[in-house]
């Protein structure tokens, strides 16, 4: 297989085809006519799909650092430059994508009716943006692919979404617009401020910041992210935007874009402000809050009329699992967070699918609408039950160990943030096994669920691959935890490293400070310093 | 659940590769002796699962057609045995009987001296940074007689399921659930770690709940299976926990690298051993249903009858147990938790027993009376008597298995008599029953060898298994430096009294339902039947290991006396000389602690002394008992409305754990949780975000009104500001 991939030098193109290809397929359905364009779509998001999983090949974990990389200046006086590369971390993302996109193009045929076109051309776009976040190494880059997935989801939720749609978008892009704005601020601190003089993601790394910038930078970053996590309190549109989605909508919703919040967490936040990542004070705020949003969402979802929303809440708490494992800043806390955004996105991506055919088929959401469908679509049931129990992390299943993980990292460092967090496996049954009961087993007492069909063959084709992966992830991860290994060990020697050598690296009062903030690096505190001024030199 | 694939081909198919290296640990100990396919026996249930899975998926496909066009599938009409039922049927206890003959293979191979467990490896499961978990099974004396449990017990319930399922539209999937379990089951008793053993612990645990809720368009049947569910994960939070302190402590899962790290590591009594040891204590408390945790046991038996014998009499339920004597080790350093694991035993005994007194339901006493027996197990264990609660671990599945499949045949047979029935009737009600050992003669002999078993009564099984542990009890109250030596003598009192209450409450359920007047009503009782040989005979097979089972392990002492027939019994003390390869390490570590244990009982004699008493006051339970019940008159369920006040309601009402919990736990948790959405998240969380929102919009309302288009209007409001800057740069300096 790599011999095949390097005659067709696979490495020189590859990041560059996942970017673009989609756009290609989206310039296609356009021209096309509405009935093609959602078999053009998944034709095209089928071949980026398959051209991705080279990258399985491809991508060699050495050192833990970027591959395939490639750079090509693009705002040359701002040091902005077209960077894409592939390590450990952002491999699985890339896999994930284009998997749930192509799953997610096959899962819409029956739900979109209307303006298919725009529909599909939009879902294209999405995932050029959330494949252009995940390869991105030039931040400047990298913003510009985060704000360009808000659009396309805008638009997916406000047009082919449900009633309350428009409520829905505006909610989900004034919260997201909002963080990133203040990302886009600690950004260009940084390029001014910090030192950086580029957007290259080598530059921001040697950004010189004290403490005190670190936090405050941290804290407009950490705000991007734990919105699109969602961290606890910053949840709220989540729910909001998964009942009013589409299913495909909902299912790259929950699958990737949530999963961008927590791949910034671990690609710029923690190695960018190292001395704020390990600041016991941070720390804890993150590990509360996860844990919080774990326990707390649980709580929610388990009294959730709407099996959608249900679902929607179920991913806070799956999120939370990730946000204690990150900020553990332990190897089994980072990888079993990064097991538990991949499962995460199988499990949940299905979980939305299936309420998706619930739907298609009732036209409603509302659990107590079902009951006794194992009778009458025992398929359905069955995939349904495996789903569920993977979502709650029964053993053999890829839930199990990302939880597992996660939750022996956060034990080592912290040992009541993981106990508090363990509890969350007993709320996880409390939430899904009620709704498994209400939706598949009780009396079939409903006439028009006694009518309900099994799958169909595509529904199979869309189900079967998932049901697989999550057993499959869940009996042998090794060969995907030794993949991601070395770059998450990188991200945490940065962690480590550097968080060391902070106190003498702000020691000297040579770089600016924004105006009125004041560094106080410990026994290093430095002169504040005008940006203005630092920049005139 | 689908057939899905095996592990093995889910495993390539998602490696793209063969599963990873072995480590060569294995080949190093295998050089003293090589097993018998291992790998083999854990596969084929699940082989028969995927079998029996594709069938149940196909038979299915079938009738959710029919319930969709409105009319009911009967794969019954035209034969007796339809096409569905053919396959499943050889599948199913087939791939049991193969697995028995290789365990039974290894059992006998396994040499007398193997000291230490043969691992073998397959693949590794979680491997990162230096944390190791590989996908390995072990064999040592304890896995093995295990394995032998599960696989021949449950070879035999298979069997009979063949006949007490006969009838149900959902066989294939039935055995395809069974299969699953057996094959989690082998995992959990075979795993080589901690963490292998959570895999099949949790598996279990979802196939408890698949087939409690087995007739899941029951919703009393899947709230069941829900509730175990649930209360299992409570449970296994606690052995999540101890894992994760064994990693801190031994940075590894493994049980050969714990338990050596142990012994040499950690000091008796220390903070870290007891809190693992209570931790794990609190899962096996979830998984053998012991006291607060024992409320999912009874609800269980909404389940088919032979799963509530295979999963919650003979097998899974001591999952607790098996996992305590495995940890030995461990529970021997941490003198406390052995306390308490032993206190929770006795306490769990003795509330089961007074259950199980005042219960109609003929599954529900034999519910109570498992929960009890587990208690003694605990009890065993808590006591270091590792050996006795493995003793009474494997008799207890003889005589409870037999029990409960007696009991299957008589609902069976109800089931018939209710159809015909005049009035409604609840097949599982003894106070329905009565007089049935007209009907059934086999059954009822069967049931009595059960129940001289339980109540301890010489020779049978639970005679030996069940004395050592009151005998050890006894003995440890009074080594020499035991700091609970008071604490262990109240045990013993206990234990003794609740022995007698099982002779109590099995006496009135053998009574109930064969003897006196026939309760069932002309009509139904005409279609009263025994079962048929595909039933009976795994009851036999049963009742003859009921009787002889307890004689693997004679004790010493009764040996020379009337108990081992003055020599004539075999196999003196065999199963604890087996085992001792297991517990000998915890032995050592406690005679270290405790001292020698004491010759003598709190209240004086010596084991045979006891051991006669005991069997005396059995024997003479059972006999009034009988004598006194046997002419009560008792009425049929409709006419009865049990116990009206005092202890007997009390009792029949359970202690109200239920009620209790419902209204501590679940109902205020219910409440919390609107709560949390309808107020922080609707009201707090949203309030914020709108009131933001609309105050943007308001102040770009505010900012519209400036926006008039009249020139005149800016060219004034551009005066007034001019004018106010100006103003304020003059005047305000």
């Amino acid at each position: 297989m790599t011999d095949l991939l390097a005659s067709l030098r696979y490495e020189d193109w590859i990041l560059h085809a996942l970017i673009w290809l989609p756009l290609v397929g989206m310039a296609h359905v356009v021209v096309s006519s509405p009935e093609r364009a959602k078999n053009l779509a998944f034709a095209w998001s089928s071949i980026v799909f398959v051209l991705s999983l080279g990258l399985w090949w491809g991508y060699e974990p050495g050192g833990g650092g970027f591959m395939l990389e490639s750079s090509t200046p693009w705002i040359e006086s701002w040091g902005v430059s077209y960077a894409l590369g592939v390590d450990g971390i952002s491999v699985f993302m890339v896999m994930l994508t284009t998997f749930t996109s192509a799953i997610a193009i096959l899962g819409s045929f029956e739900y979109v009716k209307t303006r298919r076109k725009a529909f599909y051309a939009l879902m294209l776009l999405l995932e050029t943006g959330v494949l252009g976040v995940f390869l991105a190494t030039d931040i400047f880059l990298f913003y510009v692919f985060f704000e360009l997935t808000l659009v396309p989801m805008y638009f997916i939720v406000g047009i082919w979404g449900g009633e309350r749609r428009i409520y829905a978008a505006v909610k989900f892009f004034l919260y997201t617009a909002v963080g990133s704005l203040l990302m886009l601020v600690a950004i260009l601190y940084m390029y001014f401020g910090g030192g950086a003089g580029s957007f290259g993601y080598e530059a921001f790394l040697n950004a010189d910041l004290s403490l005190r910038e670190q936090l405050w930078l941290f804290a407009a970053f950490a705000l991007a992210f734990g919105i699109k996590v969602p961290v606890f309190p910053l949840h709220t549109w989540l729910p909001d935007a998964h009942v009013e989605a589409p299913t495909p909508g909902s299912v790259i919703l929950a699958a990737v874009l949530l999963k961008m919040g927590t791949y910034g967490f671990m690609r710029f936040l923690l190695p960018f402000f190292p001395g704020a990542a390990q600041h016991p004070t941070v720390v804890a705020v993150m590990l509360v809050l996860g844990v919080v949003g774990i326990i707390y969402a649980a709580w929610v979802a388990a009294v959730q009329p709407d099996a959608k929303k249900l679902v929607a809440y179920t991913s806070v708490a799956h999120m939370g699992f990730v946000v204690i494992g990150i900020f553990a800043l332990t190897l089994n806390g980072l990888q079993g967070g990064m097991v538990v955004m991949i499962s995460h996105g199988i499990s949940t991506g299905a979980l939305f699918l299936l309420l998706g055919m619930m739907y298609e088929r009732r036209h409603t959401r509302l659990i107590e609408d079902f009951g006794g469908l194992g009778r009458a679509a025992p398929l359905f049931a069955t995939a349904f039950v495996i789903t569920a129990l993977a979502s709650i992390g029964l053993p053999g299943t890829s839930g199990f160990v990302g939880e597992f993980l996660a939750l022996l990292g956060t034990f080592e460092t912290h040992a009541v943030a993981a106990i508090v967090a363990a509890t969350g496996v007993v709320f996880a049954a409390y939430y899904m096994l009620p709704m498994v009961q209400r939706v598949l087993f009780n009396r079939l007492d409903n006439p028009e669920n006694r009518k309900f069909p099994d799958l169909s063959r595509r529904e199979v084709v869309i189900l079967a691959p998932m049901v697989a992966l999550m057993i499959g992830i869940g009996v042998h991860p090794t060969p995907i935890l030794e993949r991601m290994e070395p770059s998450v060990q990188l991200v945490l020697e940065r962690v480590e490293g550097a968080g060391a050598t902070l106190g003498t690296a702000s020691a000297g009062p040579s770089d600016g400070g924004p105006p009125g903030y004041v560094g106080d690096a410990g026994p290093g505190a430095q002169v504040p310093v005008p940006a203005t001024a630092a920049r005139e030199d | 659940m689908t057939g899905v694939t095996t592990v093995e081909s889910a495993v390539t198919a998602l490696a793209g590769t063969p599963p990873l290296t072995a480590p060569p640990l294995a080949v190093q100990e295998a050089a003293s002796w090589e097993p018998v396919l291992p790998g083999l026996i854990v596969l084929l249930p699940l082989l028969g699962f995927a079998i029996n899975g594709f069938l149940a998926l196909r038979a299915a496909a079938v009738s959710s057609a029919a319930v969709r066009s409105g009319s009911e599938w009967d794969p019954f009409a035209g034969a007796a045995t339809p096409a569905t039922h053919r396959l499943p049927t050889l599948v199913g206890p087939g791939v049991m009987l193969i697995a028995f003959v290789l365990a039974l293979l290894n059992f006998i191979g396994m040499p007398d001296d193997l000291q230490e467990p043969v691992v073998r490896s397959y693949w590794s499961w979680i491997a990162t940074g230096d944390l190791r978990i590989e996908a390995a099974l072990q064999l040592d004396q304890l896995s093995a007689v295990m394995m032998l449990v599960v696989t021949g017990v449950g070879f035999l319930i298979h069997v009979f399921s063949v006949g007490y399922m006969k009838n149900d539209v959902g066989y294939p999937r039935y055995f395809s659930y069974l299969n699953l379990f057996v094959f989690f089951m082998l995992v959990l008793v075979m795993g080589s770690g901690y963490a292998t053993m959570f895999v099949g612990w949790e598996g279990v645990g979802l196939c408890s709940y698949l087939l409690i809720g087995y007739w899941f368009s029951d919703r009393e049947k899947s709230d069941a299976g829900k509730k175990a569910f649930i209360v299992n994960r409570i449970g296994d939070v606690g052995f999540l926990l101890a894992m994760f302190l064994i990693y801190q402590a031994f940075g590894t899962f493994d049980f050969g690298e714990v338990f050596a790290g142990a012994e040499g590591g950690l000091a008796t009594g220390g903070a870290t051993v007891t809190a693992i040891t209570l931790l794990l204590m609190l899962g096996a408390a979830g998984k053998s249903a012991q006291v607060p945790l024992h409320v999912w046991l009874p609800d269980a038996m909404a389940g088919p009858t032979p799963v509530s014998a295979l999963i919650h009499a003979a097998t899974m339920v001591t999952a607790g147990v098996y996992m305590v004597a495995r940890s030995s080790v461990l529970y021997a350093l941490a003198p406390v938790s052995q306390a308490i694991v032993a206190g929770v035993g006795v306490l769990t005994a003795l509330i089961a027993a007074t259950i199980a007194i005042q219960q109609y339901d003929i599954k529900k006493v034999l519910a109570y009376s498992t929960v009890s027996q587990l208690g003694f197990m605990f009890l065993a264990a808590g006591i270091g008597a590792f050996t006795a609660a493995i003793f009474h671990l494997v008799t207890h599945a003889f005589f409870k298995a037999l029990l409960f499949l007696g009991a299957g045949a008589v609902i069976h047979s109800m089931h018939h008599a209710a159809h015909h029935a005049e009035r409604h009737l609840d097949e599982q009600d003894m106070r329905n029953m009565g007089g049935l050992r007209k009907y059934m003669p086999l059954t009822c002999a069967l049931m009595w060898i059960a129940t001289l078993a339980i109540a301890g009564i010489w020779p049978f099984a639970g005679f030996f298994s069940k004395d050592e542990i009151i005998w050890y009890t006894a003995a440890w109250a009074g080594a020499e430096s035991n700091p609970f030596g008071a604490l262990y003598a109240v045990y013993w009192g206990v234990a003794l009294i609740t022995a007698l209450m099982t002779a109590f409450y099995m006496t009135r359920l053998m009574i109930m339902t064969f003897h006196g007047a026939n309760r069932t009503g002309a009509a139904g009782a005409a279609h009263l039947h025994e079962a048929p040989p595909v039933m009976t005979l795994p009851l036999i097979a049963l009742a003859a290991l009921s009787v002889f089972g307890g004689w693997i392990n004679v004790p010493e002492a009764l040996q020379a006396s009337f108990a081992g027939l003055f020599g004539a019994l075999p196999m003196s003390e065999w199963l604890h000389h087996w085992l001792e390869p297991v517990t000998h390490a915890a032995a050592e570590i406690q005679v270290a602690g405790f001292g020698e244990a004491a010759y003598s009982a709190p209240l004086g004699g010596g084991e045979v002394t006891w051991a006669l008493v005991s069997t005396v006051a059995a024997a003479l339970t059972v006999a009034v008992s009988a004598r006194l019940l046997g002419t009560r008159k008792y009425v049929a369920a409709a006419a009865d409305s049990g116990p009206r006040a005092g202890l007997g309601r009390v009792l029949h009402d359970k202690w109200y754990f239920d009620e209790a919990y419902d209204a501590v736990i679940v109902r205020p948790l219910l409440r919390l949780s609107r709560w949390c959405w309808r107020f922080i998240d609707d009201v707090i969380i949203d309030g914020f975000v709108n009131t933001t929102a609309q105050f943007a919009r308001l102040a770009g309302w505010i900012m519209s009104l400036f926006q008039t288009g009249q020139v005149n209007m800016y060219a004034f409001v551009l005066t007034v500001g001019v004018l106010l800057v100006l103003g304020t740069t003059v005047f305000l300096r």
